[in-house]
């Protein structure tokens, strides 16, 4: 009964199209220290940043590339463009964004989102962010909600606190070349006692052949404090290859919390390589709510650092590997305080040749006496020829604990389909259903919206060539 | 040939796995008939069952299988279902994460090509879970998953009594229930019939056969119907077991028969 499954074309993509390159800006390709300057000086950055970014880039020169994980030997460094400046200046209204780029926006459906259901828009072209907005009684209350450069301008102090103090430029690679040639990304601050009831989003948006994505956020998040933040990304098809490398830092003091939802959706030519961390102080509560579905290769493992009492992180997580692609994901907690909770769910479905990882670490340091960690990943392969593999790390160095870890790996299962064919659904309205109750404990954290759109993203994935 | 019977199944072969459990079914079910389909265990009930639905395990071999002028042996089990055939399992499989009622509307809609309103839909689920004495809380439970036996056969006959088929199989839809869910599932599935829907109904059990009467009671032994009547064959075969009707159709020795034992 698989076969019909096996049958299934390439897959659609149909954030697929590109605009016409008009660019205020665009490096040459290759990373070099002029680039760095170059980049540094045309945003007119303090000096301090500057220098941060040459540190880093002497990092990144450094370390060689990391020879676990997904296969990157055919990142082309040279070949990358690493900053490209689309327009002038961001709009505040979408009148003021360069026409081709809203339509662009428009066809990813973002400027009706945020009518229907936003407190914040950041949309992020090529290296900068083009559009930005957040609704005027959060402002007032103090919520600061800008993309990184802007922040940077206007919040010097606050930046420089806390830029890199989650995620140092020596933490890998990837997060050396985002230090030293970052730009674009969100800064938000939420203020004390401040709650950010409904969903502030970023889009991503790739646009050039060859580009190199680097969009850099922080959000803090202060005491008793809480947000919500959603990010999208997708890319046009080329033949050869785009990188996308973020650094993601939260950090979420005594009682705040933040909420961090991914739907990345990138074409099948995009590394994504992105360092997401987050700290969460005494008696705060970090979720990340990651979607992976498309790119070439991700490699993409969001941790939290519970450094205070009661501290709990929450990492739920789906993958989605068709053909050809590697999704190497998964999770990172680090239990450096008493009484901290943590609950890790991971799922992946991976297609034809598609590939997943599961690659986690659970650490609790000696002392983190009444900690609680849950981790469960669950695979589910739909064809013969797909794989997955699971490596959960534990360094558990405090014996009053409670850990526990449950893996499973399923094939799409054939008494499933039959039963549900025996019903009426079609062989792929059944595996869809199949996969879809899959990956439910993920979905119905999501807003009804993002639901919905993930449930779509998934249908076309094994649909293939279908509709 | 063409067979313009509503449902006939003709010297029906199947094997599974390479090795044939069917050996010659002939089977004619008419509109309004009940049939109930008896047999000692491993005769190829199930088999027949899951063979008649089109499981891709269960190789037809030889044989035919007609219903309402079509022969379907080939076509897929979602292809059945949409021409009026219905299975309900033995077993019923388990799909996590996904709610019961989201199934059946989903299925609704495969059948029917159209889309059942929410409240409409709602109100007609309501309704037969009273029927059936389930709780409503089944309705936004996910699909077998932890439900008991008994349960499961009364989701099984949910789905009977909402997606309405013309051919009805019944694979033991009275097995692993005490009393009084036999007498809730069996008045469910009375509720259900009707002039112009056909039922086989596989059972071991004649307690099933008290709440619904048969028109038609066949045997199967070895793949085969070794012997067809009506009402009063069921009877026999509760009061004698099936040994001396076995071996009165010589396909059992005498003596073992007397002693009951299996062969």
């Amino acid at each position: 009964m698989a076969k019909a499954l096996q049958d299934i074309g390439p897959r659609e993509y149909q954030y697929g199209f590109h605009d016409v390159e008009d660019y205020v800006f665009k490096s040459k390709r290759g990373l070099s220290r002029e680039v760095v300057e170059e980049i540094s000086r045309l945003k007119g950055e303090p000096e301090w940043m500057l220098q941060h970014r040459l540190k880093a880039l002497a990092i990144f020169q450094r370390k060689p590339m990391p020879t676990w994980g997904a296969d990157l030997s055919e990142i082309d460094f040279d070949s990358i463009y690493y900053y490209i400046k689309p327009a002038d200046r961001q709009g505040k209204t979408w009148d003021e964004v360069p026409q081709y780029i809203k339509d662009t926006f428009d066809k990813l459906g973002i400027p009706e989102a945020e009518r229907k259901f936003l407190a914040g828009v950041s949309a992020q072209y090529e290296s900068e962010v083009v559009y930005h907005s957040i609704r005027e009684d959060l402002a007032r209350q103090g919520v600061i909600f800008l993309d990184m450069d802007s922040g940077l301008r206007e919040y010097p102090e606050i930046v420089k606190e806390y830029f890199g103090t989650v995620i140092p430029a020596a933490d890998n690679k990837f997060a050396a070349l985002n230090t030293a040639v970052w730009s674009g990304g969100s800064f938000i601050y939420v203020p004390k006692g401040v709650h950010v009831e409904i969903p502030l989003q970023a889009y991503f948006r790739i646009n050039a052949e060859n580009m190199g994505q680097f969009e850099r956020t922080l959000i803090i998040a202060d005491e008793g404090s809480s947000v919500h933040y959603i990010e999208g990304c997708t890319a046009p098809i080329y033949s050869s290859d785009s990188l996308h490398s973020a650094v993601v830092e939260l950090i979420a003091h005594k009682n705040a919390k933040i909420r961090y939802t991914t739907i990345q959706n990138w074409s099948k030519n995009v590394y994504n390589l992105v360092t997401k961390r987050a700290v969460a102080y005494e008696g705060a509560t970090v979720e990340w709510i990651d979607g992976n579905l498309g790119s070439k290769v991700t490699m993409k493992y969001p941790g939290v650092w519970l450094m205070g009492e009661r501290a709990h992180a929450e990492i739920l997580s789906v993958a989605f590997a068709s053909d050809g692609m590697h999704q190497d994901a998964g999770a990172k907690v680090v239990h450096a305080a008493p009484n901290t909770t943590s609950n890790i769910v991971s799922k992946s479905v991976s297609k034809g040749t598609g590939r997943t990882t599961y690659r986690g670490l659970v650490k609790v340091y000696p002392g983190a006496v009444n900690v609680r960690s849950n981790v469960r990943c669950d695979a589910l392969l739909i064809d013969e020829e797909s794989r997955s593999d699971t490596y959960p790390y534990m360094e558990i160095e405090e014996e009053q604990v409670a850990i526990g870890h449950e893996a499973s790996v399923s094939k799409l299962g054939e008494e499933q389909l039959f039963y549900l064919m025996s019903r009426g659904l079609t062989e792929q309205q059944a595996a869809l259903m199949i996969v879809n109750g899959f990956i439910e404990p993920f979905t119905k954290e999501l807003p009804l919206e993002y639901a919905v759109e993930l449930n779509r993203l998934i249908q076309l994935e094994m649909s293939g060539s279908v509709g | 040939m063409n067979e313009q019977r509503f449902f006939a199944v003709r010297n029906l072969h199947a094997a599974v796995e390479g090795k044939e459990i069917l050996q010659g079914v002939d089977l004619t079910i008419n509109p309004g008939e009940i049939h109930a389909l008896m047999g000692p265990n491993g005769s190829g009930k199930s088999t027949l069952a899951y063979t008649l639905m089109g499981h891709p395990k269960y190789e037809v071999t030889a044989g035919e299988i007609w219903f309402q002028g079509e022969n379907i042996v080939g076509l897929s089990p979602d292809e059945r279902a949409r021409r009026g055939m219905f299975l309900a399992f033995q077993y019923p499989v388990g799909v996590p994460g996904v709610p019961l009622a989201t199934f059946l509307r989903t299925a609704l809609k495969a059948l029917t090509g159209k889309e059942v309103s929410a409240l409409e839909f709602r109100k007609r689920v309501r309704e037969e879970m009273q029927r059936l004495k389930m709780d409503e809380s089944f309705a936004t439970r996910y699909l077998n998953e932890g439900f008991s036996g008994g349960e499961k056969k009364k989701a099984e006959v949910l789905q009977l009594a909402l997606l309405r088929p013309r051919l009805a199989i019944l694979d033991e839809t009275d097995s692993g229930l005490d009393i009084d869910a036999i007498r809730i599932v069996a008045d469910g599935v009375k509720q259900v019939l009707g002039p112009d829907m056909g039922v086989l109904l596989i059972t071991h059990y004649e307690n099933f056969l008290k709440h619904i009467t048969p028109d038609f009671v066949h045997v199967l032994y070895r793949g085969r119907i070794v012997k067809s009547g009506g009402r009063e064959l069921a009877d026999r075969l509760q009061e004698e077991g099936y040994d001396p009707l076995l071996a009165e159709l010589g396909l059992v020795a005498g003596t073992a028969a007397a002693a009951g034992g299996e062969r």
